[in-house]
This record gives C-alpha cells, structure tokens and sequence, in this order.
C-alpha cells in the first residue's frame, strides 16, 4: 500500500524526534552479531560501514528537545553547542548501542571531540576521519587510499567482517542510488518549491541518517511519488539558497519560519554526507580509488575544505544561486561555529561581485525565539520582491 | 598563610640579561629587514608558527613573516584591540579567532607592524596547516587580500596519538611534489639538500639547548618561568630564527644564564626584578593573554606562583620528548615536526603530556587559560583538566581570557580564581579535603 505523504513525513518526523534511536536499536537487535557505527557531521564514507554489514548512524547533536545538563560541564560558553549536546547523548546512554564513533575533518572542535570520545568511553572504536587538503591524485589520492584501508581494516575487525571488493563496490552502488534520489528531490524542489517543502525535504533527508540506506531510498521514491498528488498552492514567495547550516543543525521551527517568512528554500547545505559525492562513483574497478578520486574531483565544497585555486573561491554558491534561480541567499551559522563565520565574508565578496543578495544570521541547535530569523527573514524576501518588481 | 614573596627591588645585572638584549635584536633586525625586503629586493614568506619550515624558507632566500606573531606584538603594544574592532567593521564575526582579525584589521588600517614599521605584502603564503582549521581559513583571507601564490602544506591531525608511515609520506610527497616547486618558482632559487640539512643541523643544536632550560624548571626553586618567560624563550626558534647560527648563539648564552642562576639558586626574573621564595610550581595550559601581558603575570610572581611547565611552548615543536631535527633525513623530519607540534596532538596525547608535567616537574597542580577565540585549545580544556587531575591527584584550576581581544581580559575576576586555587593548593598541601577539586571561572568578560 502507498503511503501519504503525511504518513511519510510523520514517519520521519518521528524518527527526527526519536533521540534514543529506537530504529537503529531494533536494526542491531533483529540480528546477532550487528554493528552501528556512529559519525558526524559532515562526511564519511558510509559505503565502507555499510560493506562491513554494520548500520552508519548519523549523529547530529541534540537539537533542540535535548536538555543538556552533563554536556555543560565539558563545554566553556562560547564553543558551539553540537559537541555538548552529543557528549549528553554519549553520557546519559541514548549512545549505549554504537559500536564505533567516526568524527570526520571538520572543524578543531569535532577533532578534538573525538580525542574526548576516546577518553570519556574506552571501550567504543572512536576514529578521527581525516581527509586530504591537497587534490592530487598522487598526493592527496594516494593518503585518502591509506585511510581508506585502515579504517576498512578496523571496521573489519570491528564487525568480524573483513570488507571484500565486492561488497564495496555493491555498497557503493547502493549509495550511488540513494544520492541519485537526494538530487532528485533537489531538483524537484528547484522545480516546484511549493510542492516540495524545506522542513520535509529536511526530514526525508534526516531519515537518511538513521535509516539502512536500501530503506531510506525506497522512502525518498515513495516521498516523491507522494507529493506528485499532492495539491499545493504556489505561494508569492522569494526563492533563497540557505548555507553554513553543515554541521550543528538548525532546530526545525527555523526552517520553517523561513519559509512563513516568505521564503522557499531551493538549495541548502544540510546533511552533506547524502550527497557530498556529486557524481556515481564507478563501480569497474578498485573501488578505494574510486572512492578517493570521487572525494578529490567530484565532492562538494563547504567551508571545512580548501580550496586551492583563488578564482574558484565561492564560485560554486554561485551556482548554485544560478541552478536553482534563486534570488538571494541566507548564511546562517551556528553560534562560535570558526568554519562557517570564516568562511562567510570571503562567501559574501563573491555574491556581492556576483549581485547577489544576502543576509545573515547566527543560529543554535537550541534556539527557541524564532521572531528575530522571522522579521529579518521576512524584510529580506520583501526587499528582493520590491527590487525584482523595479 | 605565609607572607607573599616579593620580586626582589635589586635592578637585574645586565649580563644576566644578555640573551634578553640578544634575542632583542635579532626581533628589530627581522623586522628592519622585512621592512626593508622590497628595496632589498628580498621575497617574502608568510607563514605560521606551528610547523613552519623555516629551514626549508630559508633554503630559498625567502624572509619568512608570521601573521600570529604581528598579532602577539600588538596585542603586547595594546594596538590589537582597535584591529580587531576593525576586522569586525568589515564583517568578521565576533565568535572567530582574534589573531586573525588582528591580522586583517591590521593590513586593513595600512599594515604598519611591529617597531612602527611598514610590513612587506607576502610573496607567497606558505600555509603549513598544523592543527588548527583557522590557519586554513586565514590564509584563504589573506589569499583574497594579496593574490599571491599560496601552498598548501595539508598536515594530518594525529587523532590516534600516533605519526603513521601514510602520514610521513603524504606530508613528503607535498613537500617534494608541490612546495619546493613552488617555492623554486617562487623564489628564482633552486633547491639545495645540503644547505637544507646544513640548517638542520643548527636547528637540533638550538633545540638541545632549548630543551635544557625548559627543563631547568624540574629543579627547586626553578630558574625560570616556564610560561611568561618562556614565551621569550621560544621567540627566536618558533620564529624566523630556527636553523640559524644566530639562534644557535642566543640558546648558548640562555643556557649559560640559566645555569648561573642554578648555580645561585636563584629563581625566575620577572619584570619587576628577581623572584625570590618560590611558592606555588604550576603547569599551565592554553596561550597567554597578551593584552594584558605583565599584569597577568603580576598576579603568579606576587603570590610566589611560578610555571614550571607549560604546553604553549610546545606550539611550535614538542621537543622535550626526543624529537630533534634531524639532517639525515630531511624532509621526513620536515614531517614527523608539523605532524607532532602540540595542537596536532590528540586529546589524549595532551593529557598525557600534562599530567607528565605535573609530576615530572613536581608542580602543585594544572591551571588551564581557556582562550575564548581558540577553538583548537578550549575545546576539550574542561576534559582535560579532569583527567590531569585524575592521573596525578593534584588539583586543577580554570581561568579565561583571549589573546589579543582586550574585551575579555577581566583582571579582578582572573585574580580571584587564582587566589582560590593557592588556597586549595595550601589546603591540598595540610592534607585538607578539597571539595569538587577544582575551580572553575565563569566568564571572564
Ligand atoms: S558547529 Fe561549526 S564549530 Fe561547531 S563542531 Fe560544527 S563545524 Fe565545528
Ligand atoms: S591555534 Fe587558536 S589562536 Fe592559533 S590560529 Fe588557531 S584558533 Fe587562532
């Protein structure tokens, strides 16, 4: 039977809100003998978990129903509030399940996050996933190749199941699919903003970080076959790409008041580990250098990368601004977040070269007043319409 | 409690000052002649403190310039807080890094440096990323800035507590494959292996001598300050300096102070003279703040509180541990420096390598600085502290500032935290129980 679109979203509304990861719980139990592995935000490879027969699980902090009361205590004030909120997941036991943590290069707080893993709960495989800086496949190819078999060796290890590569190149196959959907959604959205809302594309996209992926692509298809028959009005909205919400999340009350503000989400940054490899990444061949040279050619660009040549700089918000005709952009940050508030004003001299217009604002996982983002997401969408109509 | 000692009144002997005067000049000279580089017709590098190649600069004729450093000197001459104010007008956040919006604050109001003298722009931007995204953040800014050549030199984050054999090469490969070719262009000079290990050489030297005096501070009292005195101490070795001849001369002179002072039993000198009565041995972590400089460091010789170890002397090469430059392999030693200065560590290297100082050097207990803007510090500082006094039973206190932002230094807050933790040491020490075991500061703005 098919299911509504509510439905659908109800289900991922209810995986969202979920924080002792039910899900994933009943996923390890069905089975003896199965593995969760936990990671970060932004990007690791989850074919290499996936091949290894374990679940990756994507931890993104508490959001905003978490009361943080431990977390606190391991964070001064003015660091971001991701780390805190998943030390209070790890600490008060909703992590007691996962069998590994990865922290992927982002940021010195989610390297130094993973050093407190290590310290704060021994007996878990934490790794820090590091990726290379330098786009070379000779140089930077061949340590990402490294890294790759040491973490296939541990996770293994881990599992008692050594990855083989064919079951690599079937993992890889299955997340090639799942990221053909994630664009297909995008594109739909592009398409017909109205139809496709920023707080259920979010959702759909967040069921992903729970759900075994062959399940979460089923659930993309059956979202998108559902909202087909769905009858939206197209409201007078402006069309805005939103970026720097990579890592700590934006609590869902914010995605939404950008869209009562006037606004339609056409592109965004959330969740970048779904579609971080832009292309397939070819099943013939070894697939660790598949898996390397997709990461140094065809991966996305986010404040956390380098990015070595100057006239590139920012480029690709641009495009983006340009594939999804949107007419402005909105950075928000999470509060003392260094990748994203250092990157924004380099960001911001490519759009104003570019005519693009921006606002910008900070956010946290926890925020609760969303009047302020309202009004200034409101003027905002206003001041474009005016300036389009002139 | 006993009476406070005081820095002695006695005016300090110049001779024992000769490595101060020494290291003096060898700053001003530097700075001249980056001041002097484009009529000199002399190329610049700019470039960070941990995991610098100054030897590997060097190899090209390039003077080698550090943004962190300008920011050091101005937050000392009190300039950094109207920088920084600027960076801010053009659109920095408030939550980032203060070195960097020193920095661009600084080229932003014309670029006058330290000694009031005009800073060369960078012929190139050596971006040796040791430890900490900011760098490669900054450098991208200032990339905008100058549209000059920039390297990347990607070193890998030890999350494992170890260098592996993949690291080593991937950091080789960079440097064979991609900085010295461009810094080849760059320069107009070819690339010599001997003189590069010719440099080498001399860096070990200095590195042998600087690990002796740190270590001076093992005996009782200790003759130096480890932290506020060691900053002086690093200047020329994290600078412009290592693998010179002249490095190799000041650390000479530093050790032969030091050892008179051992001789005499003497302790630390501090601004206002000779500290006598050594009371409080702490181990600090986290940078320094810089806005405030000497009154911060008022606030330890007045209560006989000296730092008989401290992590940020290791920013720029950990070497108290074994690791030496070494000329026989050159370019793997290049990488196995970057791969080990202290931000590059793990947590729980770090909190190894604490909780060694504090035995090691019989200190009463770990104070940490938590730096508002470092992220690469303070994240993980709370952890740290906790563990350190797990593993050694001594306890630990917890202040905060910034380094160059004047708006978080708050003196009368800072002094309290300190005042409370030498009464805990003192209770520690009668063998009372210590509730919670540490102190912990609420914001210091
Ligand atoms: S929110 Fe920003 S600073 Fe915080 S962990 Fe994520 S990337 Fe790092
Ligand atoms: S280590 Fe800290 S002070 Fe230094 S650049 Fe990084 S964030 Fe700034």
């Amino acid at each position: 039977m098919t299911r509504t679109t509510a439905e659908i979203v109800g289900h991922c509304q209810s995986l969202f809100e979920d924080l002792n990861f039910t899900a994933a719980r009943a996923w390890k139990d069905a089975v003896p003998g199965r593995k969760v592995i936990g990671y970060m935000p932004i990007y690791v490879p989850r074919e290499l978990i996936h091949a290894a027969g374990a679940l990756p699980l994507g931890i993104l902090g508490g959001g905003d129903q978490l009361e943080v009361i431990h977390g606190d205590a391991y964070y001064q004030s003015y660091i971001c509030r991701i780390p805190r909120s998943t030390i209070e997941l790890g600490v008060t036991g909703r992590l007691d399940f996962v069998d590994g943590m990865l922290f992927p290069s982002i940021c010195d707080v989610i390297r130094n996050l993973s050093g407190m893993w290590k310290l704060m709960f021994p007996g878990v495989y934490a790794k820090y996933f590091d990726v290379p800086q330098n786009y070379r496949d000779d140089i930077g190819g061949s340590y990402y190749v490294g890294e790759l078999k040491d973490l296939r060796d541990d996770l293994g290890e881990l599992t008692g199941r050594p990855i083989t590569d064919d079951a690599l190149r079937a993992s890889i196959a299955a997340y090639n699919d799942n990221r053909r959907l994630v664009r297909d959604l995008y594109a739909l959205r592009i398409e017909r903003p109205w139809q496709v809302p920023a707080p259920e594309v979010y959702l759909v996209l967040r069921a992903g970080m729970v759900l075994p992926v062959d399940e979460h692509s089923r659930l993309i298809r059956d979202y998108m076959e559902s909202v087909e028959g769905e009858d939206r009005p197209m409201r007078d909205n402006c069309r805005i790409v939103v970026t720097g919400m990579f890592c700590e999340q934006p609590p869902l009350n914010l995605i939404k008041s950008l869209e009562l503000a006037g606004c339609y989400v056409v592109d965004d940054d959330w969740l970048l580990v779904t579609r971080w490899l832009l292309d397939d990444v070819p099943i013939e061949g070894d697939p660790l250098e598949n898996l390397a040279a997709a990461f140094l050619h065809h991966s996305e660009n986010t404040a956390a990368k380098y990015e070595p040549n100057s006239a590139e700089k920012g480029k690709y918000l641009v495009e983006m601004v340009r594939r999804a005709s949107a007419e402005g952009v909105i950075f928000a940050a999470p509060s003392f977040c260094d990748p994203a508030l250092l990157e924004r004003p380099m960001l911001q001299h490519v759009l104003t070269e570019a005519g693009v217009p921006y606002i910008a604002f900070k956010y946290a996982e926890n925020s609760g007043q969303m009047q302020p983002i309202r009004e200034q997401a409101g003027t905002f969408a206003d001041s474009i319409k005016l300036w389009s109509e002139a | 409690m006993t009476q406070p000692p005081k820095a002695s009144a006695k005016q300090k002997d110049v001779s024992k000052d000769s490595s101060m005067l020494k290291q003096k000049e060898m700053i001003a000279g530097h700075y001249r002649r980056l001041s002097t580089a484009g009529e000199d017709g002399r190329k610049v590098a700019a470039t960070f403190v941990p995991g610098n190649l100054n030897e590997l600069i060097m190899c090209f004729d390039l003077l080698n310039n550090l943004p962190e450093v300008n920011a050091i000197q101005s937050g000392l001459r009190k300039e950094s807080g109207r920088y920084v104010m600027e960076a801010e007008k053009l659109g920095h956040s408030e939550d980032v890094c203060t070195y960097v919006k020193n920095d661009l604050g600084m080229i932003a109001r014309g670029n006058v440096g330290p000694y009031g003298l005009q800073l060369p722009d960078p012929d190139v931007l050596l971006l040796s990323y040791t430890g900490c995204f900011t760098f490669m953040k900054w450098f991208e800014l200032l990339r905008e800035q100058y549209d000059c050549e920039t390297i990347m030199m990607h070193t890998p984050y030890t999350g494992d507590g170890k260098i592996t054999q993949n690291m080593r090469d991937y950091m080789v490969k960079q440097l064979k494959e991609e900085v010295i070719p461009k810094l080849e262009r760059v320069s107009g000079v070819k690339f010599d292996i001997d003189r590069l290990r010719e440099y080498l050489k001399e860096s070990a030297r200095a590195e042998d001598d600087l690990v002796w005096v740190l270590q001076s501070a093992k005996n009782k009292p200790s003759p130096i300050d480890a932290y506020f005195g060691g900053i002086y101490y690093i200047g020329p070795i994290f600078g412009a300096f290592r693998g010179t001849k002249e490095a190799t001369e000041y650390y000479g002179a530093l050790r032969a102070e030091v050892q008179d002072r051992l001789d005499a039993h003497q302790g630390p000198v501090t601004p206002d003279g000779e500290m006598d009565g050594e009371k409080y041995r702490l181990v600090v972590e986290g940078p320094p703040n810089y806005t405030s400089f000497r009154d911060f460091w008022k606030m330890f010789y007045e209560e006989g509180a000296v730092v008989v170890a401290s992590s940020y002397t290791k920013v720029g090469g950990v070497y108290d541990f074994g690791f030496r430059h070494d000329p026989d392999n050159p370019l793997e030693t290049l990488a196995d420096y970057c791969l080990g200065v202290y931000t590059n560590r793990s947590l729980p290297q770090r909190v190894e390598m604490l909780a060694s100082y504090v035995n090691d050097y019989q200190a009463d207990g770990l104070l940490v600085n938590s730096i508002k803007s470092c992220n690469s510090f303070s994240a993980g500082q709370l952890l740290i502290m906790r563990e350190v006094e797990k593993r050694t039973g001594k306890p630990a206190a917890f202040i905060e500032s910034d380094l160059v932002d004047p708006r978080y230094f708050s003196p009368a807050n800072i002094k309290n935290r300190l005042e409370s933790y030498f009464q805990m040491i003192e209770q520690k020490r009668a063998g009372k129980h210590v509730e919670a075991g540490h102190v912990e500061a609420g914001a210091a703005a």
